[in-house]
């Protein structure tokens, strides 16, 4: 009896069912990684939050993906396997050193997670990361489920030091958000490769940077001849009549829509087994190429010669599935139900929200806000309205900015730009730099909840902690912005909307840059604890929605048109005590009687 | 034995990612394959989320197709409505009775539909409780879920041991015991 229990802790402990993201970080912990960097971003942002967890790591948020990316490097550089992590659009941000050191190559292996957004969960745009790759000439991998995802990070830098190469491992949304089981395995401590000056290699200017082209070709060259004869490249022959080219999360559907089709799965996606493609090619009647996004390999597969089907038949947009495969290829009548006409729930900001705050002010004061990343988007729509813009991460300054410069100081008399304290320092930090070298006279709002709100609550350089919730110091942003010269910097409670009225009114009128730190923490945090509850006075209420126009959702009307607050959504922020002229909502402090 | 098709559907912020790892847990402690997929990120806040769970033999999709689910959990009437097509014609549908308006229809855009339960009761089993008067009687609204997972229990081929099991070894360790007690109303609650 007792070895059974034994026998069966051994087996729970070595299987466990693990997030595609943190089958990541436990690849990478397996091999024997010792500097993780990254900033957070969905759908990549578990992968650091899981690596902490691994004491042998350095792990960090760094302020920017960019940075993430040259840390990794420099680790690379000086001789140990690092990684770097980000979702798609953080690609674009790191892609300048990443392009470079596909150049360099490495010294300890190198790997970049870029998780990609099919469907736009959580993204500004739907770009697909393995076009970025071949851009830069760098080697992708693309896992299918948990397990894979820990093989293939491990696998990862063990082709990056073969092939002296940074590796991409890819992933979207549905595998880094999808659990399943693995098999884990012990750390392999990788000694640390002995560094030498190499200035060819690791200097890239031009007389450098020629050579190592020539070097960086070769080495594609070799690694696609190799892929043929790579495990992870694996042809399942079945009935031959038809044959699937596939990778990443497809591979699955393909399955489960064609268990008895011969299949050709792809574990490295660039660059492509030539000739165990024209091979799998000749042996099937009918091919298909299955990948979300962008036709990556259907296109190569083509230039080849070679007869394919699949954007004709498919969609570049969105995520796949197995009932889209069966009709789309199968020619399936599926007969399903049509789904309900139903009102949509997009979104919205959370109870207690100190961002509804400010927009209700922005909105009362009919300001337009060029917007940034984070929940703060949300201002975008009703009841809201008032953000007009979003571009991408630190866009909202140099935006506002843009707009300035090309219509005169009136035209943005009715503008702020609106950034979050993380995005602030993300990229917006740059932005503000360029305003006051440039003689801008915009207002800048930096919503300062003292977190990275949307991703999840991840620390930042001016939150007082790191990414192991260790203490250190905080940038002070106020200082920050005082020290780049600007004169007129605030830090006001984002609650406190009469003063904050007052001052917006004033700094946008202002023939110069200012900068209202809105300060309230973000109702989310684990230490946000809510002074009270508001609740409406029946009696008082004369149904006019004023208190509704910020849009919270702990309110509603009942069907006499009294307003009606939810007690367990309420977070007792008390705005909408603040917008009701009659005193019909009252506030119940925490521990004391109505 | 074929895969069991399960889902979750909710509001964001509703606990719909404490639930999908109780039920993977039930299902790797069986000796299963499983595989979850779930919503992070933006749609977490407020907006409609889904999260599918998949165990058996051997599971390929992490995801469930439509007409495909044979147990749907909601945590609220109109994300019910939303998803009830990826129901199996004999699916059991297990529905929190709240209504949570979206901001569709605070703001006037929309209208929340009336007798959704009535209506899907005409064409699905469906098994609807008032879990969050449930939970505030236990003086705890955050474990309506747990008492949902009650409900769910009876629809579902593990025993009552195996969900114990991990609802203990799942949740945060301070709210065990409010959790076994409300999994044990949900529990008792399904078989009146």
């Amino acid at each position: 009896m007792m070895g059974t229990v034994q026998e069966r802790q051994v087996f729970v402990s070595q299987k466990q069912i693990m997030l595609g993201n943190a089958a990541i970080a436990r690849g990478a912990y397996e091999a024997g990684v010792k500097v993780s960097a990254a900033y957070p971003g969905t759908p990549s942002t578990e992968i650091s939050e899981n690596i902490v967890k691994y004491p042998e790591i350095y792990a960090e948020w760094s302020p920017n993906e960019k940075v993430a990316m040259e840390v990794a490097i420099g680790a690379s550089i000086s001789g140990v396997r690092a990684l770097a992590s980000m979702k798609l659009v953080g690609v674009n941000v790191a892609a300048d050193p990443l392009f470079t050191i596909a150049y360099s190559g490495v010294n300890g292996g190198l790997v970049l997670v870029a998780a990609d957004d099919p469907g736009i969960y959580s993204s500004q745009n739907e770009q697909d990361s393995r076009m970025v790759a071949r851009a830069g000439m760098i080697p992708v991998m693309e896992p299918s489920d948990s397990e894979e995802a820990r093989v293939f990070t491990k696998l990862a830098f063990e082709y990056s030091e073969k092939y002296d190469t940074p590796v991409m491992l890819r992933t979207t949304t549905r595998l880094s958000h999808s659990q399943g089981i693995v098999n884990l395995e012990e750390r392999e401590e990788i000694p640390d490769k002995p560094y030498e000056r190499n200035v060819q290699k690791n200097v890239m200017m031009p007389a450098n940077a020629i050579k190592r082209h020539v070097v960086v070709e070769q080495r594609m060259k070799q690694m696609a001849e190799d892929a043929s004869s790579m495990a992870i490249n694996r042809v399942e022959y079945r009935d031959t009549s038809i044959g699937f080219i596939t990778s990443g999360i497809p591979y699955q559907y393909v399955r489960e829509a064609f268990p008895d089709a011969s299949v050709l799965k792809l574990g490295l996606v660039h660059p492509l087994p030539r000739k165990l493609i024209e091979e799998f090619a000749s042996k099937v009647d009918k091919l298909y190429v299955i990948e979300e996004l962008e036709p990556v390999i259907e296109e190569q597969v083509k230039s080849w010669g070679i007869s394919a089907v699949g954007k004709e038949l498919l969609t570049i947009q969105g995520e796949y599935s197995t009932n889209m495969l069966r009709k789309a290829i199968g020619g399936e009548e599926l007969n399903l139900t049509a789904p309900a006409q139903v009102p949509a729930r997009p979104p919205i900001l959370c109870p207690g929200c100190p961002h509804r705050s400010v927009y209700s002010v922005l909105k009362k004061l009919k300001l337009h806000a060029a917007g940034d990343i984070g929940c703060y988007t949300l201002g975008a729509v009703a009841p809201l309205n008032v953000v007009d813009t979003t571009v991408c991460m630190g866009a909202s300054i140099s935006t506002l900015h843009g707009m300035e410069k090309a219509k005169g100081r009136d035209y943005i008399k009715d503008w702020v730009a609106v950034i979050g304290d993380s995005t602030f320092l993300h990229t917006g930090v740059n932005s503000l730099m360029n305003m006051v070298y440039n003689k801008a006279t915009g207002t800048v709002i930096i919503l300062d909840n003292s977190t990275t709100g949307m991703t999840g609550h991840q620390d930042h350089a001016a939150t007082g902690k790191t990414l192991q919730g260790e203490p250190t110091y905080a940038i002070d942003i106020y200082n920050l912005c005082k020290a780049m010269g600007i004169e007129h910097v605030y830090e006001i409670d984002a609650f406190e909307i009469e003063e904050l009225a007052q001052l917006i009114k004033r700094e946008v009128a202002r023939e110069a840059v200012s900068v209202i730190i809105t300060k309230s923490p973000c109702a989310l945090l684990k230490e946000f604890k809510p002074k009270g509850k508001c609740y409406v006075e029946a009696d008082k209420c004369k149904k006019c929605g004023m208190c509704m126009v910020s849009g919270c959702p702990a309110m509603t009307k009942t069907q006499e048109g009294i307003v009606k607050i939810d007690a367990t959504m309420c977070n007792g922020c008390g705005l909408c005590m603040k917008n009701c002229k009659f005193g019909a909502i009252g506030f119940t402090p925490n521990g004391g009687a109505k | 034995m074929a895969v069991t098709n399960i889902m979750i559907v909710g509001v964001g912020g509703q606990g719909t990612l404490l639930t999908s790892r109780i039920l993977g847990g039930l299902a790797l402690d069986a000796g299963y394959d499983v595989k979850l997929s779930e919503v992070h990120g933006m749609a977490q806040r407020g907006g409609s989320v889904v999260t599918f769970v998949r165990y058996g033999e051997e599971v390929t999709e992490p995801i469930v197709e439509e007409g495909c689910a044979d147990v749907i959990i909601a945590f609220e009437r109109l994300e019910a409505l939303r998803y009830v097509h990826f129901l199996k014609k004999d699916g059991v549908l297990i529905v929190n009775d709240q209504r949570i308006d979206p901001m569709t229809v605070v703001t006037g855009q929309a209208e929340y539909p009336e007798g959704i339960i009535e209506t899907l009761s005409t064409q699905y089993k469906v098994i609807a409780v008032d879990s969050m008067a449930e939970a505030l009687k236990l003086g705890n609204s955050r474990v309506f879920n747990t008492i949902i997972l009650g409900v769910a229990a009876r629809h579902m081929a593990y025993t009552k041991d195996q969900w114990e099991t991990v609802i203990r070894n799942t949740v945060p360790p301070k709210t065990v015991d409010v959790n076994l007690k409300a999994f044990e109303v949900g529990y008792q609650l399904a078989e009146e």
